[in-house]
């Protein structure tokens, strides 16, 4: 028998049309694949020009004097920071509001919550929340904790409007988390004859710690980048002067008075000199980009890290 | 508790002399004890289809009962009933009763604590699903659940667990490992283990050998020979020779009924049903 050594396989029994059709098949498979390709190299490009054009700009402007400067009406004594330190402290409050509430929300619909139309419509109403604009987050902000509950323009009410804002983040996302742990592992902590609670807590939240933490990190990421929640609620734009700081000299040492100070955020310091017509304070806000971005993608790196690190220990 | 049903639990409990008892390895029923009994048992589920339909059914004490029976029969629902697993999910509904001896308690009753069934009857399922956890801690899950501290206590039980399961000697070395590097017969074992470490007062088995190979499914079913010694024992199994090979009775469903329930020798070389006949002679199924 004469062995054959073109690469190509015949039909050989196999109908004519059927060995067509997987050829029209991959055709697809090819046209498909390279369409992919090509939007990706597009949007993949775009994005590295916008990225690179502003740290090209920005990076040289970045040194010890920006972050420990305030801002000022000469663009080469004006730094960030009361912007990055506002931001840290709004970030911080957000963290220690949304993310205790969500996670127990998420778990509580998830596994407590009796199924039927009223949890159906709360998951609806709770992902729809998810989509809504920030402003509308910062028109509530002002109307309710500002006006109705006269917090003022403050730390606490920034963090309060922004934990608001990623709420539905983590909520949903725990309840992914939560949802994706295979039946069979809950049943088999149920089969032990734990109660409710102990599955939840020793079985049900170790399992589903890195997707939780995950959501809790992107959407603390989202929060650091928003501008206009907190321009509706008036945060201020110049401000050249530290909140309260958070430990004192005399007892009992810890003070939370900065919760109520004024506050300005490195978005909306950014959107400032942006606006304003000397070219020194636009290489000044791209710098602050600079520096909002990297803090974006440690967020998200220390996101990747948690659920790469939790994955490898809950497995052992 | 009613009178007539405490007269029919004592007639059901003739103990006999030890002395007096032949030696065969299956005995007949006189000789035997009960440890639960299904009465007039009927399962819903949510989407209000009746899985299980008015079953009578013993189970006796430290004997291997099994179940078998076609896909689809209801033989997975009756066995996951005894120790309400069914209660995960809403909707579902029992009726009849479940009978726990020598109490007489009844399981599906009203204001029985699923999570107090579950303590007392325990549960190895068709996949080997070992927490993502160490050995040690899979077989001590059961014991930390019902708040047992003591690490002296827990050591104790999770090795005689493991050696109960016929699983220490290839564990004891690596007890602090991760449970999903054993291999699935030795995890299923592994389960095996968890479910026995709170001494359970019956063992429920769902089709425990269907995910393993030939080798493996040998290991558990000697495994639950020797178990039955000292504990009592459902199995569900689609095979037909495991519930040969292993069990003192079987009972043969169909539809949600139970067809037929007998000692295991009677039931495959003299079923009474002409059903049961051709089920185990494989005209169907």
């Amino acid at each position: 028998m004469a062995l054959t050594t073109k690469g190509n396989l015949g039909p050989g029994r196999t109908e004519q049309s059927a060995f067509d059709a997987v050829h029209s098949a991959k055709r697809k498979d090819l046209w498909f694949a390279a369409g992919g390709l090509f939007v990706l190299a597009i949007a993949m490009s775009l994005l590295f020009t916008l990225i690179g054009d502003l740290i090209i700009r920005g990076t040289q402007y970045i040194d010890y004097d920006f972050m420990t400067s305030y801002p000022s009406r000469l663009p080469e004594r004006a730094g960030i920071l009361s912007a990055w330190v506002g931001s840290l402290l709004v970030m911080l409050v957000t963290a220690f509001l949304a993310v205790p509430v969500g996670i127990a929300a998420g778990l509580y619909l998830e596994e407590y919550a009796r199924k039927g139309w009223f949890s159906d419509f709360i998951e609806i109403n709770v992902s729809n929340l998810a989509g809504v604009p920030s402003i509308i987050y910062g028109l509530l902000a002002l109307g309710m904790f500002v006006y109705g509950m006269g917090l003022g323009q403050t730390i606490l009410v920034a963090g309060m409007t922004l934990a608001l804002l990623i709420l539905p983040i983590v909520i949903v996302s725990t309840r992914e988390a939560v949802r994706s742990i295979p039946q069979i592992v809950k049943e088999g902590a149920y089969g032990i004859g734990a109660d409710q609670w102990q599955v939840m807590w020793n079985y049900i939240i170790p399992a589903a710690r890195p997707g939780i933490m995950t959501g809790a990190i992107v959407g603390l990421s989202r929060a650091i980048g928003e501008t206009a929640p907190l321009i509706t609620i008036g945060a201020l734009t110049f401000i050249a002067f530290l909140p309260s700081p958070p430990v004192t000299g005399e007892f009992p040492f810890i003070s939370f008075a900065w919760l109520h100070d004024g506050f300005t955020v490195l978005p909306i310091q950014m959107f400032n000199w942006v606006s304003r017509p000397q070219p020194e304070f636009h290489i000044a806000a791209a710098a602050t980009g600079v520096v909002l971005i990297a803090l974006t993608f440690s967020l998200n790196g220390i996101a990747i890290w948690i659920r790469y690190r939790l994955r490898k220990q809950h497995r052992n | 508790m009613d009178t007539d049903m405490k007269v029919e639990r004592t007639a059901h409990r003739r103990i006999v002399p030890e002395s007096d008892m032949p030696p065969p390895i299956k005995p007949s029923p006189e000789h035997e004890t009960l440890r639960a009994r299904l009465e007039d048992f009927s399962f819903y589920y949510s989407n209000g289809f009746q899985a299980i339909k008015h079953v009578d059914m013993p189970i006796l004490d430290r004997k291997v009962t099994a179940i078998i029976g076609p896909s689809g029969c209801g033989k997975s629902t009756l066995l996951r009933s005894i120790n309400r697993m069914h209660d995960l999910y809403p909707g579902n509904r029992y009726e009849g009763r479940i009978i726990l001896e020598p109490e007489g308690e009844n399981l599906i009753g009203k204001g029985a604590d699923p999570v107090i069934v579950r303590l007392r009857v325990g549960m190895v399922f068709q996949k080997p699903n070992p927490f993502p956890k160490s050995i040690y801690e899979n077989v001590a899950a059961g014991l930390r659940v019902r708040g047992v501290k003591d690490r002296h206590v827990i050591d104790e039980a999770v090795e005689t667990a493991l050696r109960r399961a016929a699983v220490w000697d290839e564990t004891k070395d690596k007890l602090k490992g991760s449970a999903s590097d054993l291999s699935g017969g030795q995890q299923q074992r592994l389960c095996i283990a968890r479910a026995l470490a709170p001494n359970p007062e019956i063992l429920l088995l769902d089709e425990p050998t269907s995910a393993l190979d030939p080798i493996a499914t040998a290991k558990i079913e000697d495994l639950i020979q020797e178990l039955s010694d000292s504990v009592t024992i459902v199995i569900v199994t689609h095979n037909m020779q495991q519930a040969a090979r292993i069990s003192h009775r079987t009972a043969f469903m169909y539809i949600g009924e139970l067809i037929e329930f007998g000692d295991t020798n009677q039931i495959f070389t003299n079923p009474r049903h002409p059903r049961t006949e051709s089920y185990i002679t494989g005209r169907y199924g």
